[in-house]
């Protein structure tokens, strides 16, 4: 039962990267450079689920993690605008990869997932207290 | 009344077991809601159960090498959900499905407990004789 806690605070967590990532995406939605390798790319957690910690004890139930973080390989939006101060020296701005739309639904994706972890987490915590109370 | 008191919970006891499992299950489903080609896993409850009880609906085993009902699941009884509809990363958790069983889990669990109090509350009663 004790398992529930960890499972979903790893549930949790991984959201929580996932919105700090969508929020560092939304930030940078509209940030210019002059260079493409300057410029900001949309980046994504990568969530696996904890296969390894199931392969060593008999539990199936496995929590998740965020193996890593990936930077989106799409095309940079380039634009020309030689009165920019960040233009180069053709007279174009790179701005970064984001997609704002897509961030804002994975957001509420995010959000929706957390919400229901953290309901698990109460049941969870009810279930718990009643079996401590039993006999009483 | 049972006379012996390593089985005075009977049958609850287990199905206490088996949903403390099978809430554990149930949670690993929905925090891995969002995992690419995680698989979702369940506990068939009534066959666990009937097959504890001894009446099981399939074939019985009549040998100690015959695969009995469990069998099927793995040793213990976890099986993979038949996704409802197809998604692109290999996901197979549908976590409206996977919230409606945890939840109705919770309330099972808790009428088994209330099934476990009654029970103790009739043994106290008839040890203090009031």
């Amino acid at each position: 039962m004790f398992k529930i806690f960890d499972v979903a605070g790893s549930a949790l967590s991984a959201q929580t990267v996932r919105l700090n990532t969508t929020a560092s995406n939304l930030a940078n939605a509209d940030s210019v450079s002059s260079s493409i390798d300057q410029t900001y790319r949309a980046r994504q957690p990568v969530f696996a689920a904890m296969l390894d910690q199931a392969r060593s004890g008999d539990q199936t139930a496995v929590g998740v993690q965020v193996k890593g973080i990936v930077e989106s390989q799409s095309e940079l939006r380039q634009e020309y605008r030689p009165d920019h101060p960040m233009a180069n020296e053709e007279g174009y701005v790179f701005l970064p990869n984001v997609n704002v739309v897509e961030e804002m639904a994975n957001m509420i994706s995010a959000s929706r997932s957390f919400q229901t972890n953290v309901e698990v987490t109460n049941t969870a915590k009810q279930m718990m207290l009643q079996t401590l109370r039993i006999g009483e | 009344m049972p006379t012996n008191l390593n089985n005075a919970l009977g049958i609850h006891e287990y199905a206490l077991n088996l949903q403390a499992r099978r809430a554990e299950l149930l949670s690993s489903n929905i925090a891995n809601a969002d995992t690419p080609n995680y698989k979702a896993q369940d506990i068939d409850f009534q066959s666990m159960l009937a097959d504890y009880a001894g009446k099981g609906n399939g074939p019985v085993a009549t040998h100690a090498r015959h695969f009995g009902n469990a069998a099927q699941a793995g040793e213990d009884g976890a099986l993979y959900r038949t996704p409802t509809q197809p998604s692109v990363d290999g996901n197979t958790v549908d976590p409206q499905v996977e919230k409606a069983a945890y939840m109705e889990n919770a309330l099972r669990y808790q009428a088994t407990l209330d099934f476990v109090n009654g029970t103790i509350k009739s043994l106290r009663t008839a040890i203090t004789g009031q």
